[in-house]
Formats: structure tokens, C-alpha cells, sequence
């Protein structure tokens, strides 16, 4: 057995101590852990056990902003009622991610630890090359199957796609990341592989996600969550796009555009290009489609996942048209 | 008229009642598995208990040059590491036809590597999770060879032809070369996985040289053979049990070399021994449905008259084995054509050998068929359907002899009725809600009837409840509920009354359940077997003088409701039990089969232990063959190329149903495998290491409920009195065929775009 010390933390502070010894993992849902224990990926020295601390799972809504527990679990947040009024496309990301046992068990703060699906960064026994998992073996990935590899913010490193929905809502609202003391823009918690992909997020030994902030916006509020995958549930996004509209008075010209994008890159994608092109522009439908190319600048296929780089600006294109009639 | 009216006019001869054969019973073993009662092989509890766990090679040819454990064997709890140099050898056994095996020591654990995720090692530990830390600890070398890695692989080359699989009349290439009209498309069908939900894996136990597995089995007689001729003892010293499967699709019909570990780590330990594959493992431990490129050529007249057809077709299988995907199975039966041609090849890989898929051969042939069919149809301007009704094969084209029964027309109309097939707007792009490409594609399917034999007891006890046993199983498709039906209603006993007992090799024998064939030989054998307990109960109840009927010199009486009684109505009625207490009986038992009458016992060992069966589907003077018509609606996104099934109507002619409730599920079952097969479901290869990279449910994708609209089914099937005993035809496999074609129909239909190569994703269509 590979043996593992188990700490049941009483505290935010103390597992916040706890975390900071070497090899230690904190455990919320274990939705993502247990899972990448069973690959033979995570191999942690002592699990710190967060799930039962008190005062972490609250969620509030308010005229501000949202204040989302790092311990509320993705049902809670995706159904909560000023979530779903406030900021449609987090509730939207959220409930289609996943399947509903694993959005049950699975906490917020952990969903933004989630790590790539990469088949060979879970497979160390057939594919021990993997810059991920140990820095300077080399990438598998380059070179083999890559029909759900990332074509924005890949390495020569690491081409690995960012798998999550939530996040990328995130990007696109200005979410910010509570770890403690120190707070960061969810755009900057998670990194790009660059020549170090195994240095996901900007979270550092000692540190625990606390809360994640959400401040309130007329173009949250206008949002969605579009999804684009071969099966209808429970499988990552081939392209995905999260967009919020704030239109002026005359209700067709766009005063605050919001668009990111999920299943295309290596980190949520907030794609600023599309923003500028759109922002002071009537929202019509050529414009769109054509502004929408600015997703995907500078992406870089391998092959098998070219069809994303014509696929997300389709995405992007619709959710905004969709989110632009919407009432 | 009602659809319900439909299906109860047609396949269900009788009057529904659910204590009869063609009632609407629920499954009887279906409370069981709700509520968790029901043991599947693996969850048996045994006493001292020890946990296997494979070690797979991680190259996909070459040889194993060392195997280090060392740190296995000293890890906590591990109490056997297993090489090909410590496992002691066994026996090669036969094949499942029956061929005397080659006297050559045979190793479940491979020194000679022939595909990635071979099992070259084992580790037994006294927990699982500890085998499972130790068999990460074990380090195998190799030395690797140059790899064929699958089909399109450019060293993968023509591969063997496979004389035996040619059909020819008339002279197809001169009539295709002058043919008016041409076709000529290659379709393609990936990898595809059975994915049932409970993995492989079973538990060996040994008492002496007694040897009994608990092992989820398709084929319980032919199992036990294998590992009786393994491990050199005799039959009867292997018990497999099996009540319970948690789904096959073809995957567990037969001993793998799992299998083979787990029992010698058994006997070596002296201990029961558990197995259980891991998920990714069902990928590469046994076959799934093997990759396939087809070539169909069509000459047609410009009224859509096929002149021709030259099919020819490639499989995959692996290096060591043969592993055959009949490809001209439905191109040869389908259409009426004067000249055809039909010949295959196989291409040898580094894969495990392929294997039964829920209707091998059927299944991708019909995707070339009724594809090529359709695009003829556009090519000539003829409606998909009315060119099918065109071409219709009013006898077996290839084996000319009379159909059994072919409901096809039926289903053709009823199919379109219900569907709707008559507003279809011809051109392809002319059908759309919003961003919504609207399509409507048809195809065809069928499937032959295979018939074997099988052997039932039944046993009426001294309370008057009866007892059927059968070595046969049920995986779901609900063996255990019809012939608890077939019993009760032979014997005139309420099906409640019934308790059917499956999945021990003790039991009465049969063979394998595959091919479709599992319900119609076992109604039969139950019928048979129920009639003579039957018989035997009248006849006593008629000649012993303790009897209350005995002063009646009736020559018969009467069981209904589990009642006897004269048939006149004079006379004494009693409770079975009543009449057995009677005469002092404390049971009654017959055994039935489908045997010719004079079998000697190793025929019948023959007969179940192996597939060498006399029966074909065209013995006699008939072609015997389910067949179906599916009608299906897909909604395809014109900026993101998702294709999503919004519709399907499927009219199937499987003969009789013994249970039209649970027909219409396994139908229902295949058709979303077909959905699956059509848009999701593809094991891909990285070239360069030889190996299945989505080896897992996330990965490799099977529908889910949100991908399957409501699906109706319409049975238009009648009696077959040539393909079985009751009169059905097959069920489980028959629904899938032909599902791909219409989905790739429909997209045609939709975007005017053909996608010849399975599964249809988004990629494609954009």
C-alpha cells in the first residue's frame, strides 16, 4: 500500500499549517483527488482534510457582488437563486459540467484545482514523458492523439486543455480568488504551462482557497454558459464560451462585452480582442461572427484539434447573438 | 389503431396475459438488482479471500527481456508475484469449435509481446488496494519490436484473404462495369468497446482438484470446458456460477487468460483468489468489436434497379489470433441483384484479438449496405425508401431458398406510417428549425437466426410450486422471465409460481448465449421439459389409485391457475399440492431438450461445450432472419456540427415474442448502442505506441440518457415455425443493426454532407 498520513484539520489556520508540510494535498470533495490517486497521478504524503470545516460552504448574493465558499459544493452554487438572476452563465457552467453525483460532492475551491484530462499526464505506467507530472521528461501528447488538446497558450512544453466550465465564467466576470491573506484575479490563479506546466495555479504552500468574490455587473447579470460537445451530458467541452452583454439605452449597441472561453486553451480563456472589437458596435449578427474570429488569434492546432479553431468562434458567435436577445 | 394494438396484433400471438409465453410480465429478477440482493460473480464473500491484480505490458510488441519483482514481493501483504516464470504451466485448451488444442504448454502470462496492455505479470495480495501498490512496483523490461498499430497503419498492408468468406453469382464486375448508374464509397468503423457496466473478473476457488469459478459467463459449458482442459481435470470438477451478469454485448462468452491467473494463483495459494479488471484494463485484456473498412460498388439501372454489387471488406485482428467480422453478411441477403461479389480479408495488428460485439458482422456490414443504398438513392432521384421496396429480395438472394418469414415490407410501411416518412422534403439542406438542420434517414437491418440446442429441468415440488433449471443465463435480456413463462403456462401454474434458476454450471446444459439465439432454444427446451413434468403429473394423478381422480377413468385432465381438474368439469377439483400429497409424491422432475432423439452423450457434450453446430440459419428449405426497418430524425447544429437524435421509429420483425415488454427493451437497448456506435463511440490508437488512449468511460463515450429521445418500437413480426420451437426469431442483436446507416442517412439528409467513416462527430461536419 502506498501509505498516506490522514489530518483531520480543525481550523482554516491549521490546514492551512497542514498544508504547508511537504507532499501534503488538501482533501474537500475528493472528486478530482481520489480520482487522480487511482491514475497513479497524485501521490500525496498526507491528505488534509477540509471537508467539514465550518463557515467555508456559505454562499451570499448581494447588491456587490457574490461570495462563493470554497466548500460549497457545484450544486449548491448552480442552483442558488441570486447565483441563477444574478450570474446565469455560473449557474449555466456549473450545471453542465459533470454529472450530477460528482457536482454533489464536488466543492467549489476544489473545481478550480481540477487538473487536465490530458490522457497522458493521467497514464504515468504507458506514458511516463510528461512535463506536467515531471518536469523535463518530455510531452506524449505532442505528436499523438490530440483531438482535445489546446490550441491557445500551449508551450513547446505542454499542450494540455484547461477542462473546467466554471472557471471560465470566472475569467470573464473579473472573479477573484481568496487564499487567506492574498487575494488574486482568478485570470492570474491560473497559469500558463509555458516552460514550467507543472505549475498550474499561483497558489503557494501554506495556502488555501477561501472564497471566491464575484462583483456584480449589469453584463453578469446578461449572461450565458454555451457548451459545445459531441455528447449532449457529461463531457468536456469541445468549445465553450462564457459572454455577458451590457447593451446602451437604445438597447442595441454594446456598452460591456464579456467573452471567454472553455475547452480551447490551457487556462480559462478571457479573449479581450473580441471585447474591444465589439464594445461601442451595434450588436448584428455579421459583425459578431466576424469580431468572434478574434477568439482564437494566435491558436495553434497539433493536428487533430484544428476543428477548435474554427469551432470556437462559432461558439463564441452564438452565445453572443443568444445573450443579445435575450430580454 | 394504437401502436399498443399493433404490437399485440403482430409478434404477441397470445392474449397478454403475463402468466403466458407473449405476456407483458415484468422482469422477475429485476427487484433484486433494485434493491442490491441480487450477487454478481465478484461480490461472493469467502473465507480467506486473496486479491489478484495484473501487470500489463506497456510496449506494444517485442519481448520481455526481465521482470524485477523484488519490491513487489516485498511489499505489505503481497503474497504471490506471478510471472511467466513461475506460473506453472498449463494445457492449451480447444477452441470453441471443438478443435482438438495442439499438446503445447500454454502461459496466460506472455513473454512474446504481441499488443500493449498484454498481461505479462501478476501480483496476489491479501487486499486488494495492496495488490494494487504492489503491481505498480513491479518493473518489466522489454525489448521492443516495430509495431503494426492498427488497420491504417502504413505497414499494416492487404492482409490474408479469407477464402471462405467469398460470395459470388453472376458476373458482378462486368455488370458494374456496365452498369448506367455507379457507385462506389469506402465506409469505415472504428475500434468499438462493449463497455459493460460490471468489468471483467471473477473468483477461483479450489477444494482438491474441484475447481469452481464465480465468473460473469455467456457461456457457462463452454467455460468450464476451457478451464477443465487448462488445468487437465475433468469437466464435471468445474462449477461456474454465474446468476447474474452485468452485461456481455458478446464480451463473456469466453475463459480469458485472466481467468487462467486467477485460478492458478487459486492453487498455488491454496486460497480463493478475486480478479476484478480495472476499467482501462477491459480495453486491452479482451477483444472488442474490430475495426473495418468496406468498399461497396453498386450498378443500378436509372430506376434505382441494382444490377450489381462488389463488396469487398478488411478487418482487423491480431498477430497471434484470428478473429473473422463476416462483412458481406448483409450484402448478401438484403437486396434482390442478379450479379454480386463479396470477399474479405483480414489485417494482422498489434491488438488483442478482436471479438464478439453485439452483432459482429451484421452490424458494420449493413453500415456499408444501407449506406450505399442510400446514396444511390439521391443518385438516381428515388425516395431511400421506396428504392428499398425496389430492391426488395423476394427470396434469399445468395443462399435462393424461400424466406422462413420476412416481415420487412411490414416494417417498411408500418415504420413510414408511424414516422411520418411521407412529408419528408426530398433535398438534402431543406428541412431546419432555427440553426437546427433537420434530417430523416432509413436504413435496414437484420440479423440471421441461429439455433443450437439446449437442455431445461423442471421439477414441480410438494407445495406446488415449480423449480426450472438451466446452466443458461440472463444478462439482462430476461431469460430468467420468459421461461418462467413458458413454464407456467405449459404447465397452467401462475408464473408467480415459478422459480427459474440460472447460471450454474450443475444445472442442465446449454450452450452459449450469443447470436440471439438463447431464447428460442431455451422456450423450447423449457416447453419440452414442462410437458413431459406435465404428463408425468396427469399421469399419475390419472393411474395411481390414491388419486381422487383415479375412480374418473379420464384419459387426460386439466391444470390451469395450478389447479387439476377433469375436462368435463366433473369430478374433484385439487391444489397440485393437494394431488401430490395424494399420491404420496414429494416431487416431480423432467428433464427436455432440443436434441435430436438419439444424441449420445458426447454429442451433447459437443453440442454445448462448443459452437460446432449442425444448425444453420439456411438449413432445410429456408432462409430463417429477423429483420428491421429504422426511421430516424437527427437535429444537426449548422455552425457546430453536433449531431443529436431527435427521433427514432424502429418496426422489427423478430417473429413471435415471448415477452413483448422485454423485446421491446433489448430493441430499445440496441438502438442506443447504434446511437452510440453512430456519433460517439471510438477507441483510438496513438500510433506510435501502439495503444487505445480513451480507455475509459470518460473518454471513450457512450450515450447517456440526455443523447436518447423517446424511442418507439412496432413489432410487425408473425410466428416462424421454422426458426424455433414457439415461433421467435432473434431479438437482442437484430435492433442494432442498421441504426449507423440511418443516423449517417439522416446527417446526409440534413447537411448534404456523407460521412462514410463511424462515429459521426462534430469535426466532421463543420
Amino acid at each position: 500500500m502506498r501509505d498516506f498520513s490522514y489530518l483531520r484539520a480543525t481550523s482554516p489556520a491549521a490546514a492551512r499549517e497542514a498544508a504547508a508540510l511537504p507532499g501534503a494535498m488538501l482533501l474537500a470533495g475528493g472528486t478530482t483527488l481520489v480520482d487522480l490517486a487511482k491514475c497513479g497521478v497524485a501521490e500525496p504524503a498526507t491528505l488534509v482534510d477540509i471537508s467539514h470545516l465550518k463557515g467555508l460552504d456559505t454562499i451570499e448574493v448581494g447588491e456587490q457582488g457574490a461570495r462563493l465558499g470554497a466548500l460549497a459544493k457545484m450544486s449548491q452554487v448552480a442552483g442558488h437563486e441570486g447565483i441563477k438572476s444574478r450570474f446565469p452563465a455560473v449557474s449555466e457552467a456549473l450545471w453542465q459540467a459533470a454529472s450530477a453525483q460528482i457536482r454533489n460532492m464536488a466543492s467549489i475551491g476544489g473545481n478550480l484545482m481540477q487538473r487536465t484530462r490530458c490522457p497522458y499526464f493521467r497514464d504515468p505506467a504507458n506514458f511516463p514523458a510528461c512535463n506536467k507530472r515531471e518536469p523535463g521528461s518530455g510531452c506524449s501528447a505532442i505528436g499523438g492523439v490530440t483531438r482535445g488538446h489546446a490550441v491557445l497558450g500551449t508551450s513547446e512544453a505542454c499542450i494540455a486543455m484547461y477542462p473546467g466550465d466554471l472557471a471560465v465564467a470566472l475569467v470573464a466576470f473579473d472573479a477573484t480568488v481568496h487564499l487567506g491573506e492574498r487575494q488574486l484575479s482568478v485570470d492570474d490563479f491560473f497559469l500558463l504551462p509555458g516552460s514550467t506546466p507543472d505549475k498550474e495555479h499561483a497558489i503557494k504552500p501554506g495556502e488555501m482557497i477561501t472564497q471566491i468574490s464575484i462583483p456584480a455587473s449589469a453584463a453578469a447579470r446578461r449572461s450565458t454558459y454555451l457548451k459545445v460537445r459531441d455528447r449532449q451530458s457529461y463531457e468536456f467541452a469541445a468549445a465553450s464560451a462564457a459572454v455577458g452583454i451590457e447593451l446602451e439605452a437604445d438597447g442595441r449597441t454594446i456598452r460591456d462585452l464579456r467573452v471567454a472561453l472553455g475547452g480551447v486553451a490551457t487556462k480559462p480563456w478571457r479573449a479581450r480582442a473580441v471585447e474591444e472589437a465589439l464594445k461601442g458596435k451595434v450588436l448584428e449578427e455579421d459583425a459578431v461572427r466576424h469580431a468572434s474570429l478574434l477568439a482564437v488569434e494566435g491558436a495553434v492546432d497539433h493536428g487533430a484539434n484544428h476543428y477548435k479553431i474554427e469551432l470556437a468562434p462559432r461558439v463564441v458567435a452564438r452565445a453572443i447573438l443568444k445573450t443579445g436577445a435575450m430580454a | 389503431m394504437t401502436i399498443h394494438d399493433l404490437r399485440t396484433r403482430h409478434g404477441d400471438a397470445s392474449d397478454g396475459s403475463a402468466d403466458q409465453v407473449g405476456g407483458r410480465l415484468s422482469r422477475v429478477d429485476g427487484p433484486a438488482k433494485i434493491t442490491g440482493a441480487a450477487k454478481y460473480a465478484v461480490e461472493q464473500q469467502l473465507e480467506g479471500l486473496a486479491h489478484a491484480v495484473l501487470v500489463e505490458s506497456t510496449v506494444p510488441a517485442g519481448k520481455v527481456r526481465a521482470i524485477d519483482t523484488a519490491a513487489a514481493e516485498g511489499a505489505p501483504g503481497v503474497l504471490l508475484v506471478l510471472t511467466p516464470d513461475t506460473i506453472p504451466p498449463l494445457k492449451t485448451a480447444s477452441d470453441w469449435f471443438g478443435t482438438p488444442p495442439p499438446d503445447v504448454p500454454y502461459c496466460p502470462l506472455a513473454r512474446d509481446i504481441a499488443f500493449s496492455g498484454q498481461h505479462v505479470a501478476a501480483v496476489v495480495a491479501e487486499s486488494f488496494e495492496q495488490a494494487v501498490a504492489a503491481a505498480a512496483l513491479v518493473k518489466v523490461s522489454y525489448d521492443e519490436a516495430p509495431a503494426v498499430a492498427d488497420l491504417s497503419d502504413p505497414k499494416a498492408g492487404d492482409g490474408i484473404a479469407i477464402d471462405m468468406m467469398t460470395k459470388e453469382w453472376g458476373e458482378a464486375e462486368a455488370a458494374f462495369a456496365a452498369a448506367p448508374v455507379r457507385i462506389c464509397a469506402a465506409y469505415n468503423t472504428p475500434r468499438e468497446y462493449q463497455a459493460p457496466m460490471e468489468p471483467h473478473g471473477l473468483i477461483a476457488a479450489w477444494q482438491g482438484d474441484r475447481l469452481t469459478v464465480w465468473e460473469p459467463s455467456q457461456w457457462l459449458d463452454g467455460m468450464a470446458r476451457t478451464y477443465a482442459e487448462w488445468f487437465a481435470i475433468p469437466f464435471e470438477n468445474v462449477r461456474l456460477v454465474s446468476p447474474y451478469i452485468g452485461g456481455g454485448f458478446g464480451s463473456k462468452a469466453l475463459a480469458l487468460s485472466h481467468g487462467a491467473v486467477a485460478a492458478s494463483a487459486a492453487k498455488m495459494l491454496g486460497r480463493p483468489v478475486r480478479l476484478v479488471m480495472s476499467r482501462p484494463q477491459t480495453f486491452t485484456g479482451y477483444g472488442g468489436r474490430a475495426a473495418t473498412r468496406q468498399t461497396v460498388t453498386l450498378g443500378a439501372d436509372r430506376d434505382g434497379k441494382i444490377q450489381s454489387i462488389v463488396h469487398r471488406g478488411v478487418n482487423e485482428t491480431s498477430m497471434g489470433g484470428m478473429w473473422v467480422e463476416p462483412l458481406g453478411s448483409v450484402t448478401s441477403v438484403m437486396y434482390a441483384t442478379p450479379n454480386f461479389s463479396s470477399k474479405q480479408n483480414v489485417v494482422r495488428v498489434n491488438s488483442v484479438v478482436p471479438g464478439a460485439m453485439r452483432a459482429p458482422g451484421e452490424n458494420p456490414s449493413a453500415f456499408g449496405i444501407e449506406s450505399a443504398i442510400d446514396e444511390l438513392a439521391y443518385e438516381v432521384g428515388i425516395d431511400p425508401l421506396e428504392i428499398r421496396l425496389r430492391n426488395y429480395a423476394e427470396q434469399d438472394p445468395h443462399a435462393r431458398k424461400a424466406w422462413s418469414t420476412r416481415q420487412l415490407r411490414e416494417a417498411f410501411v408500418a415504420g413510414a406510417e408511424a414516422f411520418g416518412w411521407a412529408r419528408r422534403s426530398p433535398a438534402p439542406r431543406s428541412m431546419r428549425d432555427g440553426n437546427q438542420l433537420i434530417g430523416w434517414g432509413v436504413a435496414a437491418g437484420t440479423y440471421p437466426v441461429r439455433r443450437a440446442y439446449g437442455e431445461a429441468l423442471v421439477r414441480i415440488l410438494a407445495d406446488g410450486t415449480v423449480e426450472v433449471e438451466s446452466s443458461s443465463i440472463d444478462m439482462g435480456q430476461g431469460t430468467y422471465t420468459i421461461l418462467a413463462q413458458t413454464a407456467a403456462e405449459t404447465l397452467g401454474v401462475p408464473a408467480d409460481n415459478v422459480v427459474v434458476k440460472l447460471g450454474d454450471s450443475r444445472f442442465a446444459r446449454a450452450g452459449v448465449t450469443g447470436g440471439s439465439r438463447l431464447a428460442g432454444i431455451m422456450t423450447g427446451a423449457v416447453h419440452k421439459a414442462a410437458g413431459a413434468a406435465l404428463d408425468h403429473l396427469v399421469g399419475l394423478a390419472i393411474s395411481d389409485p390414491r388419486s381422487p381422480f383415479h375412480a374418473l377413468q379420464a384419459n387426460t385432465l386439466v391444470v390451469a391457475g395450478g389447479r387439476v381438474s377433469s375436462p368435463r368439469g366433473d369430478g374433484p377439483e385439487v391444489s397440485i399440492a393437494e394431488l401430490l400429497a395424494s399420491v404420496g409424491a414429494d416431487q416431480i422432475e423432467a428433464k427436455g431438450d432440443t436434441m435430436p432423439a438419439n444424441s449420445t452423450a458426447e454429442d451433447r457434450y459437443k453440442a454445448y461445450t462448443t459452437i460446432a453446430t449442425p444448425l444453420t440459419h439456411t438449413d432445410g428449405d429456408y432462409s430463417r432472419h429477423s429483420w428491421c426497418a429504422h426511421f430516424i430524425e437527427v437535429r444537426v447544429d449548422e455552425d457546430f456540427g453536433t449531431v443529436r437524435v431527435s427521433r427514432v421509429v424502429s418496426a422489427l420483425d423478430s417473429g413471435r415474442l415471448y415477452n413483448p415488454k422485454l423485446a421491446e427493451s433489448q430493441w430499445k437497448g440496441g438502438i442506443i448502442m447504434g446511437i452510440g456506435q453512430a456519433l460517439l463511440e471510438e477507441g483510438i490508437v496513438d500510433r506510435r505506441h501502439g495503444r487505445i488512449v480513451n480507455n475509459n468511460l470518460a473518454d471513450y463515450l457512450v450515450p447517456t440518457n440526455a443523447d436518447i429521445p423517446d424511442i418507439q418500437t412496432i413489432s410487425v413480426g408473425i410466428p416462424d415455425p421454422h426458426s424455433s420451437a414457439l415461433g421467435g426469431k432473434g431479438v437482442g442483436e437484430l435492433a442494432i443493426v442498421g441504426v449507423a446507416p440511418a443516423i449517417a442517412n439522416a446527417v446526409f439528409h440534413a447537411t448534404g454532407k456523407r460521412v462514410r467513416d463511424l462515429p459521426i462527430t462534430l469535426e466532421k461536419l463543420i
